[in-house]
């Protein structure tokens, strides 16, 4: 027997799982987007992520060492995290330099100007996007073609782009429809993006994963896909000389990405249930308006900052049911 | 489908080492160290001197209040001296030292292993013989069961509910006394029902049991009031209100008794204790005790004399194990970290876990991730998350509001906590606090 007997308070007993845990299996889950996007966008991908994530890792290593002056946590796997989002959410050839301003404003502004892990109020890989969409639109908006694309050209429109670009220029719907990729090439990711988010189905596949290992719930993904379904059913329905089809929307642009691995964030995202599906039908519901009416071609990483902008207000009101409370 | 209770609950693995071996009478120890508070309520106060010869099964310490129950010598002997005594709790408590001298009973006790089957005591009569006998609720709560089956004025109980849920990790003394004395178990179950006036029973077991429902069931055929319910394997299903959920649907409401939905929840081991008191004019002075953990050579069950100190139990378990880092009495996840192995068993013993040094220590405590897993098992529907910052913040008032009241203390929240936080531990604190504001409010 050891000298010593330990003496804590019950419980006894704790479970093997750990935060660090978690974020390797959400890592592990990006890889077959991450794979597809190599496969797709060459070796320009993975040299885009291995940045983004250096870059992550790099200033929440040196930021707390020397500026905050505490232990670094850098090893916990959330800046790795941080910084495949990062990338995921960035066309494929983005500038070094840009990168490293944008997992700058991730991991310094956005999470270690809050407290760090767990104390931030918005998912630090988008708020790294925004800014950079912001402060080079230009560069956030040129999309390389897909290897695969038989086409002359050296930069591709996303299909939420074209329409956008097409409604705005005044042409009719039906005239931009034969320009747009099909259902099964927007299914497998066969077109134009950011780096992570052209694949829904890959998506989807570490989606299924992170259901399995209970990193997520079905709460807020289901609720963000199936608000921005229904609400982009309604107008479809309506007119659809107008409107585009409700699963057009499910598989253009960051939806997937979105709903699947950027609104799931722990962190920034309601503690119950009932709250995830209200910010989920928040983030669909915001998406859409952009997508309709504003004048981004898409709007779900701003749908969704905003959103985290109500997980403390949802998480205040919105409680769980608690046992033997007054019905 | 299993019934199980609907918020919350936890997994953990289940490490049942010792659900084969049969209960094993254990030898008299050569000193016993009885404690005169075994139970909630107000401790016995000693009727013996030092120097008084006592036998076995005679009470040397008598019920001191409404909530209180006499206390048995569990050895026959000489009263060596009445005493502070080492305490499960790390505080030393008042007890009677008795030297063992042979083990001569007291005359009224039936010794034999003969079933009585028949009864025709009144109710009265039997609530009678469970308070002489000082019967406690013996799941761990040591709640005097006298007190238990005369409901408050105005409430009626409708059914009896027998816990043989035994969901901590690693116990197996109820599953073994349901595997060995079966019989007993619905004798004291048909006796309880009597002195309750109650028309129903049911007793919930955890499906990890298969052969202890098979046979309780085979035992109550002939008694179509009581029924056997086999429940989904979910911690804390043990737990009286998530024993009551799983079973009839019903929630007690929050501060509320059980009664309030018109049962009333006693342990297998309780209504064993209640036969032997009532069939055998047996008092409560010995119990079964599991002994067991990763390292211990023999995992066992033992039946042991209340007041037989821990070493005793675990030098016939093979000894206490070389990488022992923490000793509990109890399960692993409401069980009490031990100071010492001179602590005497009591009527709430219901396990002795021996820990290895490796997993003895928390983790580090990380920040909050936000994950939600502790809001996921709570059982009360609590946030925990909310309640540890409210009593680390000491906001009591915010702590009140979200019903830290309502814990009961299972450490499912803790055990989940991917950040190894220690929940459970800032809201017992918070518990204590609120408490005393409440009841600093009444007065």
């Amino acid at each position: 027997m050891s000298n010593v007997l330990t003496i804590s308070p019950s419980p006894h007993v704790h479970t093997d799982d750990s935060v660090r845990k978690i974020m390797y299996r959400v890592v592990l889950a990006m890889l077959p987007a991450l794979a597809w996007s190599v496969f797709v966008f060459g070796l320009d991908a993975l040299r885009v992520t291995l940045i983004a994530v250096a870059a992550c890792m790099a200033f929440e290593y040196l930021i707390q060492r020397f500026v905050m002056k505490v232990t670094p946590s850098v090893n916990d796997g959330s800046a790795l995290v941080t910084g495949i989002l990062l990338a995921f959410n960035v066309p494929a050839d983005l500038p070094w330099w840009i990168l490293v301003l944008g997992a700058f404003v991730a991991v310094a502004v956005a999470k270690l100007s809050f407290g760090g892990l767990g104390s931030n109020i918005f998912n630090p890989a988008l708020v790294g996007r925004v800014f950079l969409l912001i402060s080079f639109p230009v560069q956030m908006t040129t999309w390389p073609v897909t290897k695969q694309a038989a086409v002359d050209a050296t930069t591709a429109a996303t299909p939420l782009g074209l329409i956008k670009e097409g409604i705005l220029n005044g042409k009719p719907l039906n005239e931009l429809m034969g320009t747009l990729p099909s259902t099964s090439d927007m299914l497998l990711g066969n077109i134009g993006g950011s780096l992570g988010e052209v694949s829904a189905l890959m998506l989807l596949l570490g989606g299924l994963y992170m259901l399995w290992k209970k990193v997520i719930t079905w709460h807020t993904p289901v609720a963000i896909l199936g608000s921005m379904f229904v609400f982009g059913g309604i107008f479809w329905f309506v007119d659809p000389e107008a409107y585009l089809t409700p699963v057009f929307h499910l598989l253009a642009g960051g939806a997937m990405l979105g709903a699947i691995f950027m609104a799931t964030d722990m962190v920034t995202s309601p503690m119950t249930g009932k709250g995830q599906l209200i910010y989920g039908v928040g983030i669909g519901v915001i998406t859409m308006c952009i997508r309709l009416f504003g004048s981004y071609p898409e709007g779900i990483s701003f749908a969704i900052l905003i959103m985290n902008g109500f997980t403390p207000l949802i998480n205040a009101y919105v409680k769980p049911k608690r046992f033997g409370g007054q019905k | 489908m299993l019934k199980t209770f609907k918020i919350g609950g936890v997994h953990p693995a289940e490490n049942k080492f010792s659900s084969g071996r049969e209960i094993e009478a254990l030898a008299l120890p050569k000193t016993a160290f009885i404690p005169v508070g075994q139970h909630i309520g107000a401790p016995a106060a000693p009727v013996v001197k030092k120097g008084d010869k006592v036998k076995t099964g005679q009470v040397i310490a008598q019920s001191n209040g409404f909530v209180s129950v006499n206390i048995h010598s569990s050895v026959s002997g000489t009263v060596k001296k009445i005493d502070l005594i080492p305490d499960a709790s790390g505080y030393a408590k008042q007890g009677i030292v008795i030297d063992v001298e042979g083990d001569e009973w007291l005359e009224t006790i039936d010794r034999s292993e003969t079933l009585v089957n028949d009864f025709s005591f009144t109710g009265e009569e039997i609530i009678q013989k469970i308070k002489e006998a000082g019967i406690v609720g013996m799941g761990g709560a040591t709640f005097p069961t006298h007190v238990k089956l005369v409901p408050p004025k105005g409430m009626k109980a409708g059914l009896l509910i027998i816990n043989g849920v035994e969901c901590e990790p690693y116990l197996t003394s109820d599953h073994r006394l349901m595997l060995e004395k079966a019989d007993e178990i619905v004798v004291g179950t048909r006796l309880l029902m009597k002195a309750l006036n109650v028309e129903k029973a049911v007793i919930g077991i955890e499906n990890n049991k298969p052969d202890a429902i098979r046979l309780l069931k085979e035992k109550v055929a002939a008694y179509p009031a009581i029924s056997i319910t086999p429940l989904k394997v979910k911690y804390p299903q043990g737990g009286e209100k998530q024993l009551i959920k799983a079973v009839t649907g019903k929630e007690v409401p929050s501060g509320a008794l059980p009664i309030a939905v018109g049962c009333v929840v006693s342990n297998v081991g309780t209504a064993f204790a209640v036969y032997e008191a009532v069939q055998k004019n047996k008092p409560l002075f010995e119990r079964v005790v599991t002994v067991t953990g990763k390292s211990v050579k023999q995992p066992s069950n033992f039946k042991v004399r209340i007041g037989t100190p821990a070493s005793e139990l675990l030098e016939a378990a093979g000894g206490l194990p070389d990488d022992t880092g923490k000793i509990i009495s109890g399960g692993p996840m409401m069980g009490k970290a031990v100071t010492s192995l001179e602590i005497p068993v009591t009527k709430g013993t219901s396990g002795l876990l021996l820990v290895p040094g490796a997993e003895a220590r928390r983790d580090g405590r990380m920040a909050c991730i936000r994950c939600s897993r502790c809001v996921t098992a709570c059982p009360m529907g609590l946030e925990p998350y909310l309640l540890m910052t409210a009593s680390e913040k000491q906001i009591w008032e915010r702590a009140e509001k979200e019903k830290v009241m309502d814990c009961i203390e299972c450490g499912s929240c803790s055990y989940t906590c991917p950040s190894s936080r220690p929940l459970l531990d800032y809201i017992r604190l918070g518990k204590g606090k609120v408490g005393q504001i409440i009841r600093s409010r009444k007065n």
